[in-house]
């Protein structure tokens, strides 16, 4: 099964993404934010990072970069696709998921080892989990703060669309406590927290990530 | 030649941190009696030609599209006086 990981010119987590793919059974393709093709991938990771350094909004511009098309049209259709923090904010400018990322509340970059509880799993990227787990996973973003009018809020926990929420304390002012959401169909998955750097024993804060990984790869394989 | 002037605010209801810091170093200044500070962008843009009525109506689509992101920011489109050649 192959996944896909956009480079953007300042993306940082593409091949850490790359590595958790591979880590977890599947076949990373690189992609290329200048191409339409999306090289015949069965999924899609847009990476974290700092895309056309964050100018005008984080995600503003990558949301029209020439793939961004292509990735929009396949998760029309149905594709599998994971946004990342930088890639969660390109999701939202590019409306596949509703709601947008603000500068954190408290002004100041965060970087921890973040207890999560999983939500829904009932999306393409956690079904190897279950539902209420709690996980620790990297965070790691300066704007990070999830804002939606209150009529979207509602309508994501009724449809049982908050993905992830963020356990302990709230990290960077999101409302609700949401670190991740879905689409209508589960098939788009946007996330603050960095699941490709819980991925390996050797290194963070343990494997709780690498779910996101087989939970596409396993989607994937029984479609 | 026109100059057609986008700004861009944070709508009421979404925190500003920007805006904040900046008021927090107001007092540190001496400044006081300045209630609040809320921070947005300006974007210039030179427009080529005369500035009609369909060319305003790109502009207001290319600030809702790109300058400004509607679910937490508002903007107005206005045309620079003066500048018109």
């Amino acid at each position: 099964m192959k996944i896909g990981v956009v480079t953007f010119p300042g993306s940082l987590d593409d091949v850490d993404a790359q590595r958790a793919v591979r880590l977890a059974g599947g076949e990373p393709v690189a992609l290329w934010h200048g191409d339409h093709d999306l090289r015949g991938v069965d999924a899609v990771v847009l990476p974290g990072g700092f895309s056309y350094g964050d100018y005008l909004r984080c995600g503003a511009i990558a949301r029209f970069a020439p793939i961004m098309t292509s990735v929009v049209e396949a998760a029309g259709g149905g594709l599998p696709v994971l946004g990342i923090c930088n890639g969660f904010q390109i999701l939202c400018e590019s409306h596949l998921l509703p709601g947008a990322l603000i500068r954190n509340d408290h002004r100041k970059f965060v970087c921890v080892d973040q207890r999560l509880r999983i939500e829904s799993n009932r999306t393409a990227w956690t079904s190897a989990y279950d539902e209420g787990q709690e996980v620790t996973i990297v965070l790691k973003n300066g704007e990070g703060g999830f804002v939606a009018d209150q009529e979207t809020l509602d309508r994501l926990e009724g449809e049982g669309r908050v993905v992830a929420r963020y356990l302990d304390r709230n990290p960077n002012g999101s409302m609700r406590d949401i670190a991740g959401i879905a689409n209508e169909r589960g098939n788009v998955v946007g996330l603050m927290p960095h699941p490709e750097h819980a991925v390996e024993e050797l290194c963070g804060v343990g494997t709780d990530g690498l779910g996101f990984f087989t939970s596409a790869l396993k989607a994937l394989t029984s479609a | 030649m026109a100059r057609v002037v986008v700004s861009v605010m944070p709508k009421p209801e979404i925190l500003d941190p920007q805006g904040k810091a900046v008021h927090g170093a107001l007092p540190r200044l001496g400044f006081t009696g300045i209630t609040d500070v809320r921070q947005g962008k300006r974007f210039e843009l030179e427009v080529e030609g005369e500035l009609t009525e369909q060319r305003l109506a790109e502009i207001h689509d290319l600030a809702e599209r790109l300058l400004s992101n509607p679910v937490i920011e508002d903007y107005t489109v206005t045309v620079e006086p003066g500048v018109v050649a």
